[in-house]
């Protein structure tokens, strides 16, 4: 091995040694999210690091490489402990896998606190600050069965993917404000009355949605009501209705309240979604473990941040906001 | 080895907390998995080949072993010995198709990664497996030197690179393997079994799978069955990185141990100085394609 390289990588570790000057004595917290680059999560560390800096702490971020890694995290989570993180934030990936490791974390003597998704079991963490995502589901079931209004419902849901809590409870509680019958919050299988006519997993993405629904199209031509897991595969859905010709006359409601779901409700795409709010979630948990380094006080339990559902056209009977309030409170880019 | 030595020293300075032997240990456990995965990684491109199969395959010896001692409450000697015959029998089906049918390994790998892949999400039925037996989890056990807690498995992974190492380096058949990499006409002419060798190096490497699936288990601690997906690629960028050539026929197996520390020490390094892990990604980049590139300088100047 040459000098050219060891020259690169001078170069590079000059770039990165001006973008971090080291801090010392400063509180450390460690911030893990699924991903990088989902809008969600670059709002998330937007709060925590806002946070982070009204309270005198310094914020380590990490992230899996996909949805579904969790050795990624794993490695992050031992990372930012040799790095002396004392309180830890994490949006996990595995809700099971994640498990073995947070227990050696918290028994380093670290506050581990999850945001967004819980762990299973729950208590595996020492606290969760997250969306009521049965509730979410709820609302946007009760706005769909309202738009449906007497004509017979045909449903597809386009899932997360299998044994996620978050899949599992927004498919359920969306099911439970549609009136149908309905596996109970802290179940994990996803309920199938015979309504829901077609289910595909859509791993959260727009491409597979969109996949989803075109293979859903196929089997059931008169699908009228589609639930999505987030807005981008709700997009993909779309996208493979139009290409069908049948975009007008389907319900497509989402859940999360990121900015271009929000203009896809403005331009009658998507009719309904629940928004969540990933900045308050890191804020609160970032406050929380700035409270435990500075009086030992450790939180614990659910601490619920909130949902609103959005919707372009109110509906009686069915409590939801309009777009502009939507469009204030949205994660992603706001133009 | 430079790159290496420079980017700890880098560190080292950054970081008080880097140059510790705690830390080191860490790095050395976080790359133990896709280290012992370059073990076999670097047999299979000694020869010209490639595999991109050893993360899926990897993964069903992972779900294989933790299923069958978790729920078919099979003893965890046998479920570890079922989950690696699984990973060197999808060796075995890799050598026969490259040394025999004379399919290019790219395609016959892109196959059976695609295979290993659905029979894992199909026998997990892509739940996770828990509450394994605590002797299954054994090597991610630590022991101390002085008082630097080391883990069990990363032992494992040094004594794995030291055999291959001795192996290729001291015995007929790990020549062979150069010889049949570096021109498989020339070898069949002097006597080697070339197709014996190829078979052989791919049931060697899908056998280090399986090792890397019982690591893989010790560290994590469940059976995952989303494990393993980028492992194909990482593996070959540790290989590449430790100047082993994708042309076949030469490098050195403890280059891929360097290879595959350089991305841990950068990973790990950069997250002590709080910068985002992207930046190891692009610097891993940079790295392979400099690696490469004096790869080819170094053919052209021998010539």
């Amino acid at each position: 091995m040459g000098t050219a390289r060891l020259t690169s990588l001078a170069a590079a570790a000059c770039l990165l040694a001006a973008a971090a000057p080291l801090r010392a004595q400063q509180p450390i917290i460690g911030l893990i999210t699924k991903t990088e680059s989902n809008p969600f999560f670059v709002k998330m560390r937007e709060g925590a690091d806002a946070a982070a800096r009204a309270n005198g702490a310094r914020l380590l971020t990490a992230a899996g490489k996909n949805d579904a890694d969790n050795a990624g995290q794993v490695t992050a989570l031992e990372n930012m402990i040799a790095a002396g993180a004392k309180v830890i934030l994490i949006t996990v990936n595995d809700s099971k896998a994640i498990v073995p490791s947070i227990r050696k974390a918290r028994a380093k003597g670290v506050l581990v606190i999850a945001l967004d998704s819980p762990t299973d079991p729950i208590t595996a963490t020492d606290a969760l600050f997250a969306t009521d995502n049965y509730r979410a589901g709820i609302l946007i079931g009760r706005y769909a069965h309202a738009a449906l209004g007497n004509r017979s419902a045909r449903i597809a849901t386009l899932d997360l993917f299998p044994g996620h809590p978050v899949g599992a409870q927004r498919h359920n509680g969306f099911l439970k404000g549609f009136g149908l019958p309905a596996p109970e919050k802290s179940r994990n299988d996803l309920g199938r009355p015979p309504q829901v006519v077609c289910m595909a997993d859509s791993y959260g993405n727009q491409t597979r949605g969109q996949a989803g629904m075109e293979n859903c199209l196929q089997k059931e031509p008169g699908i009228d009501v589609v639930y999505t897991i987030n807005e981008p595969t709700a997009a993909g859905a779309y996208k493979a209705l139009k290409a069908a010709g049948k975009e007008k006359g389907v319900i497509i409601v989402s859940v999360d309240g990121g900015c271009q779901g929000i203009r896809d409700i403005a331009a009658g795409e998507i009719a309904a979604t629940s928004q969540q709010y990933p900045l308050k979630m890191a804020a609160l948990g970032v406050a929380a473990g700035v409270a435990y380094l500075k009086t030992g006080k450790k939180p614990s339990g659910y601490t619920d941040t909130g949902v609103n559902l959005i919707a372009a056209k109110p509906l009686p009977g069915v409590d939801s906001k309009d777009v502009k309030t939507g469009m204030e409170q949205c994660f992603g880019d706001r133009d | 080895m430079l790159a290496l030595v420079a980017a700890c020293v880098f560190f080292a300075t950054q970081s008080d907390r880097f140059w510790t032997g705690e830390n080191l240990s860490l790095v050395l456990q976080q790359v133990m998995v896709v280290g012992v995965i370059a073990i076999g990684q670097t047999l299979v491109i000694l020869t010209a080949g490639i595999d991109l199969s050893c993360g899926t395959v990897m993964a069903l010896g992972d779900i294989v072993m933790t299923k069958l001692a978790a729920e078919a409450g099979l003893p965890v000697p046998i479920a570890i010995f079922a989950g690696v015959g699984v990973a060197t029998l999808f060796g075995v089906v890799n050598g026969l198709l490259v040394s025999r049918i004379k399919l290019p390994p790219f395609i016959v790998t892109l196959g059976t990664l695609n295979i290993a892949f659905a029979i894992t999400q199909l026998y997990s039925r892509a739940q996770t497996v828990t509450e394994l037996p605590e002797s299954m989890t054994a090597l991610g056990g630590t022991f101390h030197i002085g008082r630097t807690s080391v883990v069990y498995g990363v032992v494992l992974m040094l004594a794995a690179y030291a055999i291959t190492w001795f192996a290729l380096r001291e015995t007929a058949a790990g020549r062979h393997v150069y010889a049949v990499g570096n021109n498989p006409e020339a070898a069949r002419l002097t006597g080697v079994a070339t197709e014996r060798v190829l078979l052989g190096v791919y049931v060697v490497a899908g056998a280090f799978y399986g090792l890397a699936a019982l690591l893989a288990v010790a560290r994590t601690g469940v059976g995952d069955p989303s494990l393993g997906q980028t492992e194909n690629l990482d593996s070959i960028t540790a290989v590449v990185l430790g100047g082993t050539s994708l042309f076949g026929g030469r490098g050195v197996i403890l280059g891929s141990l360097v290879g595959a520390l350089i991305v841990g020490v950068f990973r790990n390094g950069l997250t002590l100085m709080g910068v985002s892990s992207v930046y190891q990604i692009l610097i891993t980049g940079i790295l392979v394609i400099l690696a490469v590139g004096m790869d080819q300088l170094s053919r052209r100047g021998a010539r």
